[in-house]
């Protein structure tokens, strides 16, 4: 197994946040894992996008420009990385904020409505989090549960009450992926 | 320990720590900002001293002091900031002083841009200030090879009273990786009865880069001259990967070496082609043995030297080679990563013989 993904959106969508909870899951199943977030002129409304690799070897070059699957959060992320998705693999498109369908027909293309489901999970904040329920069910790389047991250590006592939102976006997410690929 | 997710910068830092580095002086510039904000917050919990000087110009000659005063101390920064830096550590150099610098390069010249780049590599193994001298400089491909040779980057610097550099780039800077973190330094530091101030000295310490005579000046640079003789002897370090019957040896350090060990397996997958890399962990002292010996096979047609830059270290693959076989360079620069496939494309043309 060799995960190598291109996350991309607005800076604030929480782009870098999905990548860091895959690759922290990924290390705990035992994967070898890496994250590089773009940097520099990343700010709030600005671009983002990271790459994350999740492989049972370890990891050589860290940079991703062929993904066994991209996730587009925007329009421009779609755009701009729409042509890095190896043939045969996935792209996992924001359907509530990207107003076009994928253009190439050799992939798999999913669309995911995350901040609608988001909306009606009552909290536009956990959008990303049903990308990333998304990305669970399309590669299986990681798993709900270690995804969650991360979440609960990240949220504390504080804010455990925002768990259960968290994990219905996961499922709905992965719920969009399903009745895809039914 | 369990491995820990830790940022390429802010492991850094924590190894600093974990060697019993109690001072940072610096000033920020990406990418390697998170160095100074990690110290920041855990400088003040372990006693220690953070401080943001005005300029780099201060915060090396910061360093200075505080290691003419016997501390184990680093600064931080990336290209620019180094260039600015290079006064304070040839002074450094020339009065003998142990310091840790670490830099984040990014593309030049002058302000360049803010991605990763290799293009301080003369600068990092030619001395980089005024004087004949040189620093010991190491090239870390991940983060844990960056955390497992900080440590070792300040004993160094100790024993041989000479500054040392962790020549990293952007990549390694922001990426974040499963790292094993050492134990914290549990032996006391090395003494250090030359630095100003230990308890015990009775005569004044001179902390001091002049000799105003030239023949003192002589002297002292015969000195360090056979300083850096010892050090090529004892301090190379060199990984070999598939370099055994190899039809082509690439030679790359840091982050660029891990994209050619990509580039490698899929040029034998791909191109049927046995690609070995040689990657100095140490740029200098430089592994100019390993390199020729590498080259010297008789399966070798070509040696490449791959950087991220328009070709610095293919001087010293050539030097290494000395004529023994055709030695060539691919590289992108002011930031620019090359690219897996641009490397395979490289490699294809070495097979079809263009």
């Amino acid at each position: 197994m060799e995960e190598m993904l291109i996350i991309a959106g607005f800076g604030g969508q929480g782009v870098q946040l999905i990548g860091k909870m895959l690759v922290e899951a990924g290390m705990e199943e035992g994967k070898e894992v890496s994250f590089l977030p773009s940097y520099g002129a990343e700010m709030r409304g600005g671009t983002s996008n990271c790459n994350v690799i999740i492989s049972d070897e370890p990891v050589c070059s860290p940079i991703v420009n062929e993904a066994t699957c991209v996730m587009a959060l925007n329009r421009p992320s779609l755009d701009k990385f729409e042509g890095a998705v190896i043939p045969g693999k996935t792209l996992l498109i924001n359907s509530s904020l990207v107003d076009r369908k994928a253009e190439r027909t050799d992939i798999e293309a999913i669309y995911v409505p995350a901040n609608d489901i988001a909306n009606e999970l009552g909290n536009s904040k956990v959008a990303n989090m049903v990308m990333l329920g998304a990305y669970i069910e399309v590669a299986h790389a990681v798993t709900v549960d270690t995804v969650m047991d991360n979440l609960k250590l990240m949220f504390g006592e504080r804010k455990a009450h925002l768990l259960p939102i968290n994990r219905q976006a996961i499922e709905r997410g992965m719920e969009c992926v399903r009745e895809h690929r039914k | 320990m369990a491995k820990v997710l830790m940022k390429g910068n802010e492991a850094i830092a924590e190894a600093a720590i974990l060697a019993g580095c109690r001072f940072f002086f610096g000033y920020p510039i990406t990418p390697q900002n998170q160095i100074p904000e990690y110290m920041s917050k855990r400088m003040p919990k372990v006693g220690g001293c953070f401080l943001q000087a005005e300029s780099e110009v201060s915060a090396i000659n910061m360093v200075y002091g505080a290691s003419g005063a016997g501390a184990r101390v680093m600064t931080s920064s990336s290209s620019p900031g180094i260039s600015l830096k290079q006064e304070g550590i040839s002074y450094a150099v020339g009065a003998e002083l142990p310091l840790v610098v670490v830099n984040m390069v990014r593309g030049g010249p002058g302000l360049g841009s803010i991605q990763p780049a290799q293009s301080d590599y003369f600068q990092a193994t030619r001395g980089g200030g005024h004087g004949d001298y040189r620093l010991l400089v190491f090239a870390p491909a991940n983060v844990q090879e960056a955390v497992d040779l900080m440590g070792q980057a300040f004993d160094l610097a100790d024993k041989y009273r000479n500054p040392v550099m962790i020549l990293g780039d952007g990549m390694l800077g922001q990426i974040m990786e499963p790292v094993n973190m050492p134990e914290a330094r549990a032996e006391a530091l090395p003494a250090k009865p030359w630095a100003a101030g230990q308890p015990g000295r009775t005569e004044r310490a001179i902390i001091n880069s002049l000799y105003i005579d030239p023949n003192d000046c002589e002297q002292h640079n015969e000195k360090l001259a056979a300083k850096y003789k010892v050090m090529e002897e004892n301090e190379v370090r060199v990984e070999n990967i598939d370099v055994e019957g190899a039809d082509v040896i690439l030679v790359a350090y840091g982050t660029m070496a891990r994209i050619c060990m990509r580039a490698a397996k899929e040029a034998r997958e791909k191109l049927g082609l046995k690609v070995g890399i040689v990657r100095p962990i140490t740029v200098w002292p430089y592994p100019y043995k390993a390199v020729h010996d590498a080259a010297n096979q008789d399966s070798v047609k070509e040696v490449v030297s791959i950087e991220m830059s328009c070709g610095q270290m293919v001087d010293d693959v050539r030097i290494a080679v000395a004529g023994c076989k055709p030695v060539s360079f691919y590289g992108r620069a002011g930031g620019v990563v090359p690219t897996v496939k641009e490397i395979l494309n490289y490699l294809t043309g070495i097979k079809e013989g263009k």
